[in-house]
């Protein structure tokens, strides 16, 4: 086929100059600068911590196929995950075709091996489609952003100016891209239709299409003029746009895909203090946690890069919805703008400075319940309840830690619980007279022998309401006919929380303790009802049996006929189950307390509109009782409501410190005699049928 | 026995309340002796608490001095040292001016020294038997201080009923002249007021605090006019600062102020273990409540089961009625 | 600034319920935990933030026994520079002057420019300080709740007095004075803290090192000796006041004036 219009790579500007050499400059210059500022981005992870990123690798393929590619997390959020989901099939779709643009700029007619038959033939008909696509998918981004502004990419002035800008104008590039690439091809397609020459299909109602109609009648010259010009535009364009991406929140455009390769692969455990060393290594440390930029790891200096300021993060952050001072979205943001400035494009990289008091707040990093909501719906497995943990470690290193955790911490050390009770307290709730007559408990620290062991953990263990659970629990085990028994004295807490509070040593120390102790009881099966002790125990403890939760237990025992449960005691009561966020979101248990629960005959039950894995925390257990935050509201209050809306005048929850919560926030919500709190564990065990 | 001597402080031309305990308790010492007073300062008022103080007390020293119109306990120190005689027994408040004065003035004078006494069983031979209390008090002690040389002790206020007798018939003696070198290494400057509503609910000794039985923030005046009638300060629990009727640094328990009064009177607070963790020192509680069953009756002392919107009105008039 | 903090190891408060031992001659110790006097933690916060400002050195001191190293460490993992500890058989059943008199010998020692106590302890008379001070023939304040400092030769400082004022002063150094809590916040020592200082010597001096007549310390010195522990007597559960409103706020209001309810 003869084209009727000049290609770029033939053609004489002003009838002497040939353009092929801006077609060679452009993509030289594009790329230069591109490599020189991604080294300048790479220097920071260079000088990072180490992490482990390289183990469970067809995990980690698959989170790229289900994540990345299929952007599996984005219809969560539907129009934006849609939208987003145009546009970056779109640029899979067109990354060939741009590719190829470059070298027809210098190549007349260039087209990859194996593109030049049928294949390559659908792939014109895919891109000319993908751009027009992509091309509406901007526009109704743009006007959605630039005219509806949704509320959760508003930037408070504390975290300085609207991100709107950048996002509109990027959308104008990307469409500045779709509009060139389609006029150039539309404008040769005109010429050679023109000359009653072979055209290219052109797929009807694409933006060539459109293009296509529009010049059919204009002149050659003009023809040659636009086909000329849109080339350089697009080119301009491209490596414009390939330069400005590490600039910004579209970085994420080229850090997603590693990001989430790399991204966390398990729940609910934390990060060792350092990668690599371990924890009999860990007096030698210098220092630790993280009190500078370099001292997070790669990967977490990758996540910072990777942020595309979708917001999803803080407008689930609980945190964030009550008015604590922190919104997860600014911990990545004002990270990435430290690196940026730490490590300028020219000039010397800035000696690091202390993070906290500088880019961060000791009360917005107190103020996380590592709920994991945040990471969660991350749609690029950013993480951070290990940066907040890693930077809670510096600052208890540091001493910045506030009275009203001091004295909690202090008596974990002491007593082994945060309220300093005596240790032979610790199994009193078994005690009680009219309890213990119903219900022996085996006390495994004063010789008994049980398989199962029951870790009570401290809330249940001290706190008079809380107790009502451990005899529920009790009772439930009794009832499934479980042989179990309790540490009584030798148990200490959990340290689920120890540990995300940054006081890892303080962690070491119970976990130990308890590993020896449990060892030492002879049991070869855990269970609990507190599903921190779930979390800590069987992510963060290592060569321990399996814990199970109170719920898996009654939903096998069901299962197996062990356990069976009655009619519901009040037919008027609509129950709400409310996912304790370390027995859903870190421990994956959501349909086995549901199951449990339908399985009392009458009982009426309904979902709230966040449940499973987009729960709403209560507020936080372990020592986020103790803690005392800035904040408008009280998550639990929020959360009730949240109940009431679904219609339910009973919230059943499956963890203590949800019901400490809950039972408080309908006090403070007014709702009292309209609203209660139950634990699962003492609703089976009033509805047990024997 | 020793010469008993009653350090007297005063505020304006009003003799402090610990005036007329002091008189009491040193009678608890030696029920016959002629007990003096002691009281320094500068001025119209320091005449007329000396002349007040005569009824009570068999002499009044008086020590004038302008560098007294503060009372700045390392001059008055030196001025006792040098005007009290040797081996005399001196009793004082035990207030934030008599812990600056006792502990260094029984150094200077050779004497004994006890502090925060609540009670005094009698002298056997040398040896003054004392109560005091420790831990807050969680628990008593009996100790013995050797009076062979004097002593300095200082007094819980409200520990000793006052003598109100007023039967001395007593004068007043000028001891200004002897007051002796006043030069001290401490200079004062000003006092500086608590700045409104930075109550310190830590420090009172008699709190009126309320909970969720107040119902709303518009009720919290009726606690306040209770609490001001009792001479109290008002705190109160988690939720009213949750629901933010009352600042942050009023709220007793274990995630506000650890709180060690004397009297607590918990109107409409459930006592949750929270809460009742920030109350230590064994106060005296009185729990009203409209719930038989709240476990505040459990720990408190004394329990009403009532509407305190409806009760503490009712108190308070009563109270002003006196 | 070179600072002296005397500090003590006390039953913690916090974390204990106290009781009387059965023969009443002590409390019941055997489930007790210990920490630093809360007062002299502030103290020892204090003298910290004084040296980061204005330069110079931190030594923390105690009377007591090889246990008492342990708090020792623990303010010196806070960051106070050095520990001495005072101990000795002839130290023992040692009264406030008792203490007073071993800690003057120390500070005598070497030569501090301000020397810190906690204002008092739990299981205190809130005296050692004033007592140092006059032995010493320094100025002294009491429940100190703010300090500045005006030059080498003076400090500003804040006494914390009844309704929460605060009684301003200018002191001349040396000088002792009383810390009362709330006069800052006290960093977090953890475990890590501790352990980094575990093996820094700790020096100890004993009566006969410090020059000290065992007559003048000890048992032998005390002119205030404790005889007893008791349980103060109190009721059961609470006594639930029935009857009409009116008699019930009669029988209150007794009730209240015989606690010191009423002013």
């Amino acid at each position: 086929m003869q084209p009727v219009l000049i290609s770029p790579s033939s053609y004489l500007l002003l009838g002497f100059f040939p353009t092929w050499f801006f077609s060679f400059l452009i993509p030289v210059i594009g790329v230069g600068l591109f490599t020189y500022i991604m080294a300048k981005r790479i220097a920071p992870l260079v000088k990072a911590a180490p992490d482990q990123r390289f183990d469970r690798i067809p995990e980690r393929m698959l989170n790229v196929a289900k994540i990345w590619l299929a952007q599996w997390r984005q219809p969560r959020y539907m129009l934006a995950g849609v939208l987003h989901i145009l546009i970056f099939a779109g640029f899979l779709s067109l990354g060939l075709r741009s590719s190829q643009l470059v070298i027809i700029g210098l190549k007349e007619g260039f087209v990859f091996p194996g593109m030049d038959g049928l294949l390559g033939q659908a792939y014109s008909i895919l891109k000319d489609l993908a751009a027009t696509w992509v091309l509406i998918a901007c526009i109704i981004a743009a006007v959605r952003r630039g005219i509806y502004k949704p509320a959760r990419y508003a930037v408070p002035a504390k975290y300085g100016h609207d991100h709107t800008a950048e996002a509109v104008f990027v959308l104008g590039v990307i469409s500045t891209l779709m509009l060139s690439e389609s006029l150039f091809e539309a404008a040769a397609v005109a010429a050679q239709v023109q000359a009653g020459a072979h055209a290219e299909f052109i797929m009807p109602l694409t933006l060539a299409w459109f293009f296509k109609v529009i010049l059919v009648n204009a002149s050659q010259p003009t023809l040659q003029a636009l086909h000329i010009i849109a080339y350089y535009i697009h080119d301009l364009a491209f490596f414009f746009f390939l330069c400005f991406l590490p600039m910004g929140k579209h970085f994420h455009v080229i850090t997603s895909l590693f990001n989430v390769f790399f991204m966390r692969v398990k729940t609910g455990n934390i990060k060792p203090v350092k990668y690599g060393i371990n924890e009999d290594e860990l007096d030698k440390l210098e220092s630790f946690g993280v009190k500078k930029l370099e001292d997070f790891t790669w990967k977490h200096l990758l996540d910072f890069y990777t942020c595309a300021d979708c917001g999803r993060c803080s407008d689930n952050c609980p945190a964030n919805a009550v008015g604590r001072p922190l919104s997860p979205r600014f911990i990545s943001i004002k990270g990435r703008d430290k690196i940026f400035k730490n490590y300028p494009l020219r000039g010397p990289f800035l000696k690091s400075q202390p993070l906290i008091g500088d880019i961060y707040e000791e009360d917005e990093i107190w103020s996380c319940t590592t709920c994991g909501a945040c990471e969660q719906e991350c749609p690029i497995g950013i993480e951070y309840i290990d940066k907040i943990v890693d930077l809670r470690r510096g600052m208890v290193d540091d001493g910045m830690v506030p009275q009203s955790l001091q004295k909690p911490l202090g008596a974990i050390g002491k007593r082994g619980n945060p309220w300093g009770k005596m240790e032979k307290k610790r199994a009193e709730w078994a005690l009680d007279k009219e309890f213990a007559a119903q219900c022996a408990v085996k006390m495994l620290d004063e010789g008994d022998q049980a398989d199962t062991l029951y870790f009570v953990d401290s809330i249940s263990s001290f706190d008079d309401r809380m107790q009502k659970i451990a005899q529920a629990t009790a009772k439930i085990l009794k009832a499934a006919n479980i042989d179990f028994g309790v540490l009584g004295k030798s148990e200490k807490d959990s340290g689920n929380e120890v540990r995300r509070f940054g006081e890892e040593m303080l962690f070491q120390d119970l976990k130990n303790h308890n590993t020896e102790m449990i060892k030492e009881c002879g049991a070869s099966r855990i269970v609990t009802a507190d599903p921190h002790a779930l979390n800590v125990l069987n992510k963060d403890y290592s060569g321990l049996p399996q814990v199970e939760h109170i719920s898996q237990v009654v939903a096998k025992g069901l299962e197996a006929g062990k356990l069976r449960l009655g009619k519901v005691e009040d037919e008027s009561k609509v129950y709400a189950y409310h996912d304790p966020c370390y027995l859903g979101r870190h421990s994956g248990v959501y349909e086995d307390p549901r199951q449990a629960l339908d399985a009392i005959e009458g009982l009426r039950r309904v979902e709230m509109l966040r449940s499973r894995d987009r729960s709403f925390c209560c507020g936080g257990g372990g020592l986020m009782l103790f803690y005392e935050p800035e904040e408008e509201e009280r998550m639990g209050v929020l959360r009730v409501k949240m109940a009431a809306e679904a219609g339910a005048n009973v919230i059943v929850t499956a963890c203590p410190f949800c019901l400490v919560n809950m039972e408080d926030a309908i006090k403070v919500a007014g709702l009292e005699g309209k609203m209660e709190a139950i634990d699962f564990s003492e609703l089976i065990a009033k509805h047990l049928v024997q | 026995m020793a010469q008993i001597f009653a350090y007297i402080t005063y505020k304006g031309s009003v003799a402090d309340d610990s005036a007329l305990e002091l008189l009491a308790a040193a009678k608890k010492i030696d029920a016959a002796a002629k007990i003096n007073a002691v009281v320094a300062g500068s001025g119209a008022d320091l005449n007329a608490v000396c002349t007040a103080m005569a009824a009570s007390y068999n002499e009044v020293w008086k020590i004038d001095n302008a560098a007294m119109a503060y009372p700045n306990a390392e001059v008055i120190r030196k001025a006792l040292v040098n005007i009290l005689p040797a081996g005399s027994i001196v009793l004082m408040p035990h207030d934030t001016f008599g812990m600056d004065l006792g502990p260094g003035l029984s150094i200077k004078m050779n004497a004994g020294f006890a502090s925060d006494v609540v009670g005094i069983e009698g002298v056997d031979a040398n040896a003054l038997k004392l109560v005091r209390q420790e831990f807050g008090g969680q628990v008593s002690t009996h100790v013995t201080c050797d009076i062979s040389g004097g002593a300095v002790i200082t007094l819980r206020p409200g520990s000793f009923q006052a003598d109100e007798s007023k039967s001395a018939g007593g004068q007043v003696v000028d001891k200004s002249a002897n007051a002796g070198d006043l030069t001290v290494g401490r200079k004062f400057l000003e006092v500086v007021a608590a700045e409104v509503g930075d109550v310190d609910i830590t420090k009172a000794e008699v709190l009126v605090s309320i909970g969720r039985g107040i119902e709303d923030v518009e009720n919290i005046g009726v606690a306040q006019e209770l609490a001001e009638a009792m001479g109290a300060v008002v705190s109160c629990s988690r939720p009213i600062v949750d629901a933010k009727w009352m600042e942050k640094s009023r709220q007793v328990g274990t995630s506000g102020q650890t709180v060690k009064p004397k009297v607590y009177m918990a109107m409409g607070i459930s006592g949750s273990f929270q809460h009742l963790g920030g109350i230590k020192g064994n106060p005296f509680i009185v729990a009203v409540n409209k719930n038989p069953k709240a476990p505040i009756f459990q720990v408190a002392d004394v329990g009403v089961v009532a509407n305190i919107l409806e009760f503490m009105p009712e108190l308070t008039e009563k109270i002003k009625e006196m | 600034m070179e600072i002296l903090v005397c500090v003590k190891r006390v039953p913690d408060t916090s974390e204990n319920e106290i009781s009387v031992a059965g023969d009443g001659k002590d409390i019941q110790r055997d489930d007790l935990v210990y920490s630093v006097n809360e007062w002299d933690n502030y103290a020892v916060e204090e003298a910290i933030q004084i040296v980061d400002r204005a330069g110079g050195n931190v030594t923390v001191v105690t009377v007591g026994g090889d246990d008492s190293e342990e708090i020792l460490r623990r303010e010196m993992a806070m960051g106070a520079n050095n520990g001495i500890l005072l101990k000795d058989d002839a130290f023992e059943g040692s009264d406030g002057k008792g203490i007073a008199t071993i800690l003057k010998a120390v500070a005598q020692k070497s030569k501090y420019d301000l020397i810190l106590t906690g204002a008092q302890a739990d299981a205190g008379a809130a005296q050692v300080g004033g007592m140092l001070a006059a032995m010493m023939d320094l100025p002294y304040a009491s429940l100190v709740n703010k300090i500045e400092i005006i030059d080498d030769k003076k400090l500003k400082i804040g006494r914390e007095i009844e309704g929460g004022n605060q009684e301003m002063n200018e002191i001349n150094l040396p000088c002792v004075l009383s810390i009362q809590t709330g006069i800052n916040e006290p960093r977090y020592v953890g475990i890590r803290g501790i352990r980094k200082v575990a093996s820094v010597e700790i020096p100890t001096y004993g009566a006969g090192d410090l020059g000290l007549a065992a007559s003048a310390v000890g048992v032998a010195g005390a002119k205030v000796k404790k005889i007893d522990y008791f349980v103060p007597v109190l009721g059961d559960g609470a006594e639930m006041l029935e009857g009409s409103n009116e008699e019930i706020i009669a029988k209150l209001i007794e009730l209240l004036k015989a606690k010191g309810g009423l002013k």
